[in-house]
């Protein structure tokens, strides 16, 4: 797909990095000049993904994990992908509440939070190789004084 | 990041900045640490300045609603803005912790904290 804009960043699966992942996918996407409340759902997102990579894909092993932010007019397509361990069972994952680290304080509830703040959400993993997720949201953009 | 408060028997937390799976595990040992040193027995959080929050705050603050109902207390939450109502929403928190306007108001529904306020 021909992006108008985009932008590519990898970067350790350390759990400092998931505030840098958001901002910069804020950042990035800000150009579009979209309302406060779609920044504050991208950043959700991607804060939903990027943990979920670093717990759960290398499960606080070393890593890396890839953030991908690109535009056309006004859809923002983010791509956070890992080569961790994969997702056993996608659809189950995918259920609110269910989470497979209870013991870590996990609420289960970031597929749920993903899928809510964006337009559309794709989750493709295999065992051993790795998982991504593709997120789409529309934005509106702020009205000009 | 936080700031901590006795009202009678009352732990009031407030959280500063950014809530997310980094920063909810620093958050989670502090507030244990306080909570058993304070001898307390209901804890607020009070998200007044929280700036940013995933869904780790939602198992942060069931975390917390555990150890302090192990204890006979209650846990609620004052002055979440309206995405952080809405993430404790989506897991059905209001349920068990509920939601108030303000710090004030959620003393007031506590109950049986003289001079609280």
């Amino acid at each position: 797909m021909q992006y108008e804009n985009e932008m590519t960043v990898q970067f350790k699966a350390i759990s400092e990095n998931e505030a840098f992942a958001r901002v910069t996918a804020a950042t990035f996407v800000s150009q579009l000049n979209p309302t406060v409340s779609d920044i504050t759902d991208i950043k959700t997102a991607v804060s939903e993904a990027v943990t979920n990579a670093i717990i759960h894909g290398y499960e606080n092993k070393d890593g890396i994990v890839s953030l991908f932010c690109g535009y056309i007019k006004d859809k923002v397509t983010i791509i956070v992908t890992d080569k961790g361990k994969g997702i056993p069972n996608i659809e189950q994952a995918r259920q609110p509440l269910y989470t497979s680290k209870p013991e870590l304080e996990r609420s289960g509830m970031g597929f749920t939070v993903m899928e809510t703040f964006m337009d559309s959400m794709i989750v493709e993993s295999v065992e051993g190789v790795g998982t991504k997720i593709t997120m789409v949201k529309v934005i509106n953009r702020e009205a000009f004084l | 990041m936080i700031e901590f408060q006795k009202k009678s028997v009352v732990l009031i937390v407030k959280i500063q900045g950014e809530i997310d799976h980094h920063c909810a595990a620093i958050l989670r040992e502090k507030i244990e640490k306080e909570f058993q040193k304070s001898d307390t027995k209901h804890l607020i959080f009070d998200f007044k300045d929280v700036t940013f929050m995933d869904s780790s705050g939602i198992g942060m603050v069931i975390g917390r609603y555990k150890s302090v109902m192990a204890y006979g207390g209650k846990t609620v939450v004052a002055n979440a803005n309206e995405k952080v109502s809405q993430i404790f929403q989506m897991a059905g928190m209001q349920r068990i912790i509920p939601q108030y306007a303000s710090v004030t108001e959620a003393l007031k529904a506590i109950g049986g904290v003289k001079n609280a306020v």
